[in-house]
């Protein structure tokens, strides 16, 4: 049976969350929102989760020497190695269970990564992580560019955005390229659970979340959390983006298992990804430019084949796993 | 019983791991390291051991993945040479500042570029300011047994650092040589059980690991470190104590070779001292009092010995086997500056030899305790041993 807010509240009542007050996040940030559900998850399932953050907004912000805000182990090593470094907690675990160094059978590894250190620098000991089939769950905090940094682009940041590395100016329209499609990217490997989220919606998070630590191998969640600041929006405003994500395409609701696809959210209706796209102020200066409409309908015509692509993947795999073991 | 056996370096390293059967190893085989670890995996698959092994996807991984093991408090070791090892470097000083007790011997090779496959010390000058331990193995005997010291000396609570056990590159490594193997169970109780204080497994007390460290803690934080190596320095004598009453075999920071009565006296490092031991002889035999000195223990660098062993002496030729472009070659720099204060500074001389894996013959060694015995020495120039004009 999925977690639900009765446990969640219950867990809270008697413990601390694991992912607690006092860290540095800006006001509206989304990625805490990340950290304090998986590990609550984790922990009203019983489990012990031992965390590992690459650098980034989630790291410095958390963990300021003699602070931190993690109320469970955790290790940070560096910016592009967080999923290595899980692969060696995690091996290092079950050489000390098998040993009988170490007793406590409940302990899960979750990694988290914003999307500068997954869909870049982090990208290939993601990969090789996963491809050696280590049991941990890596949590993608996708903000769609460096914004720990100060908004510089990364592989996630969608076509048009503006940002410090590839802005928007009178000769180019800021990022000329889609964005990756990370989670197919990571579904490649196959032997692998992937889910995509929202911020908008942390009871499905929380789900996905359960069936991540439950499965036993690599998984892969990215939840699309917005950063307030660089995307140019209101800071309560974080949930209603992602929500309006969903509703347009930009960011459909899916998960990954061995092979079989289900989409997760089949919204009756959608909106223009028009709506998406300027509600954030990150496209603004693009909105001002003669090619603004080109873009937007590349992005349209884009999103749609996505998910025409992705309901004919969930026929064709329909009780048709790839594999039976990771 | 100890055991005399004959196989290459790389199989006596690995055989030292065998017996050491730490918790975990990861490692990625990059050439003339490759050896070690398949020998690891044979033993692994084999059930010799029961490591449980990452065959990581690149070197930066395997460093990054020691790292997490260790923290989670596993006896944790991997092994590299040249590029990969520079492929390592970030998380090589990580390893060193997080304090974790990782060994890792090191097939001394040159780094790229241009590639190159064989001997030289670049690699391990790479990473002389990462705060690692670095000893240094003339031969398969050495190699072994430092091999075995070091996980010793890496755990000491007053230390907690890594070690790099360096030797050389197809020399060493695929070299087969005979040398005695300790019995598995003196190796086990030498080593003992690792107790790691502040593990990351540890979900009763929860550690963070790796905060983000300002300019409030971050120089203090360094200076711990450097106490550490202060504290290797100090507790090296003792492992080697220990380590000389199970194996029969003398350690010291410093192998010297007929220095006593020597005036002149070369330095050099791993299996050319080897070499220079085979030249000394000849060269005595010729009425000339030379000597040798060397250095096992490379980091923490022992200037006092060094000193010691130098002062009053005629001449000090030193031989590298790494160049630092623009400075003088790390060792050369190293002895010059532990002989400042000496009573009667030897004349000194700095020769690069061996780069790229450059055969070192007996001769280039008798043509550089040439200069010294003609007194043709100069403290500034750096000559070469085999270079093309």
């Amino acid at each position: 049976m999925p977690v639900n807010i009765k446990q969640l509240v219950e867990y809270v009542e008697k413990n601390d969350w694991p992912f607690t007050q006092g860290h540095r996040l800006c006001p509206g940030c989304n990625a805490p929102l990340a950290a304090k559900w998986a590990t609550l998850t984790a922990k009203a399932l019983g489990y012990e989760p031992v965390v590992g953050a690459s650098t980034g907004c989630l790291e410095v912000s958390t963990t300021i020497y003699p602070f931190s805000s993690w109320n469970i182990p955790y290790i940070h090593n560096a910016f592009e190695n967080v999923a290595a470094t899980m692969t060696g907690a995690e091996t290092a675990y079950r050489s000390l269970l098998n040993r009988g160094k170490v007793k406590n059978d409940k302990v899960k590894f979750i990694a988290f990564g914003g999307d500068g250190g997954t869909y870049d620098i982090g990208l290939q000991s993601l990969s090789g992580a996963i491809e050696r089939g280590h049991d941990f769950v890596y949590i993608l905090y996708d903000n769609e560019g460096y914004m720990n940094t100060g908004n510089q682009r990364s592989g996630s940041t969608p076509t048009g955005a503006d940002s410090t590395t590839e802005p928007v100016g009178k000769a180019i329209s800021g990022k000329l390229q889609l964005k990756k499609s990370i989670l197919d990217i990571i579904a490649g490997h196959e032997g692998v659970y992937a889910a995509s989220a929202v911020t908008s919606e942390p009871l499905d998070f929380m789900k996905k979340m359960e069936k991540a630590l439950e499965f036993k191998g690599p998984a892969f969640i990215s939840i699309l959390a917005p950063c307030v600041r660089f995307w140019r929006i209101p800071e309560s405003s974080g949930p209603a983006a992602t929500k309006l994500a969903v509703e347009t395409k930009y960011w459909p609701l899916w998960e990954y298992e061995k092979g079989v696809y289900t989409v997760t959210k089949k919204p009756k209706n959608f909106k223009p990804v028009k709506e998406y796209i300027t509600s954030l102020g990150r496209f603004n200066k693009l909105m001002k430019r003669p090619d603004a409409n080109e873009v937007l309908e590349e992005l349209q015509t884009y999103v749609d084949a996505k998910w025409e692509r992705l309901l004919a993947l969930e026929e064709i795999s329909k009780g048709k796993p790839l594999r039976n073991k990771i | 019983m100890p055991n005399r056996v004959s196989l290459t370096g790389a199989a006596a390293v690995s055989q030292a791991m065998r017996q050491i059967n730490p918790d975990v190893v990861a490692a990625y085989p990059i050439t003339p390291q490759t050896p070690v670890v398949e020998y690891y995996a044979q033993y692994v698959a084999d059930g010799l051991v029961d490591t449980c092994m990452i065959p990581v996807e690149s070197e930066h991984s395997a460093m990054s993945a020691v790292v997490g093991s260790a923290a989670a408090g596993a006896r944790t070791m991997t092994a590299t040479a040249a590029n990969g090892l520079a492929l390592m470097v970030e998380i090589v000083y990580i390893a060193a500042s997080y304090r974790l007790p990782i060994v890792m011997p090191i097939v001394n090779r040159a780094l790229s570029g241009p590639i190159n496959i064989h001997c030289d010390h670049s690699d391990a000058m790479l990473v002389r300011d990462s705060g690692w331990i670095q000893l240094m193995a003339e031969d398969h005997q050495e190699a072994y047994d430092m091999t075995i010291m070091a996980t010793k000396i890496a755990e000491h609570e007053d230390v907690l650092l890594p070690v790099m056990v360096n030797f050389d590159g197809f020399i060493t490594s695929h070299g087969v040589d005979v040398f005695e193997m300790l019995d598995d169970e003196v190796v086990k109780e030498f080593v003992g059980e690792w107790v790691p204080k502040y593990p990351l497994l540890n979900t009763e007390k929860p550690i963070t690991h790796g905060s983000l460290d300002l300019f409030d803690w971050y120089f203090e934080h360094h200076r711990q470190q450097e106490e550490a190596m202060e504290q290797a320095y100090k507790n090296l004598p003792a492992v080697f104590e220990a380590f000389e009453k199970l194996s029969g075999r003398n350690y010291d920071f410093l192998d010297l070779y007929k220095t006593e009565d020597a005036d002149h006296v070369m330095i050099v490092m791993n299996s050319t001292a080897s070499t220079a031991k085979f030249v000394i002889d000849e060269l005595r035999e010729q009425g000339l009092k030379v000597g040798l000195v060397k250095p096992r223990v490379f980091t923490p660098f022992p200037k006092k010995e060094l000193k010691a062993a130098l002062d009053g002496k005629q001449s000090v030729v030193v031989l590298d086997r790494a160049m630092s472009f623009g400075k003088e070659a790390p060792l050369y720099s190293l002895v010059k500056s532990a002989l400042y204060d000496a009573v009667s500074r030897p004349q000194l001389g700095s020769f690069v030899y061996g780069l790229g894996g450059r055969d070192t013959t007996p001769e280039q060694l008798k043509e550089a305790f040439s200069y010294a015995v003609e007194g043709k020495l100069s403290l500034d120039k750096q000559l070469y041993l085999g270079l093309r004009d």
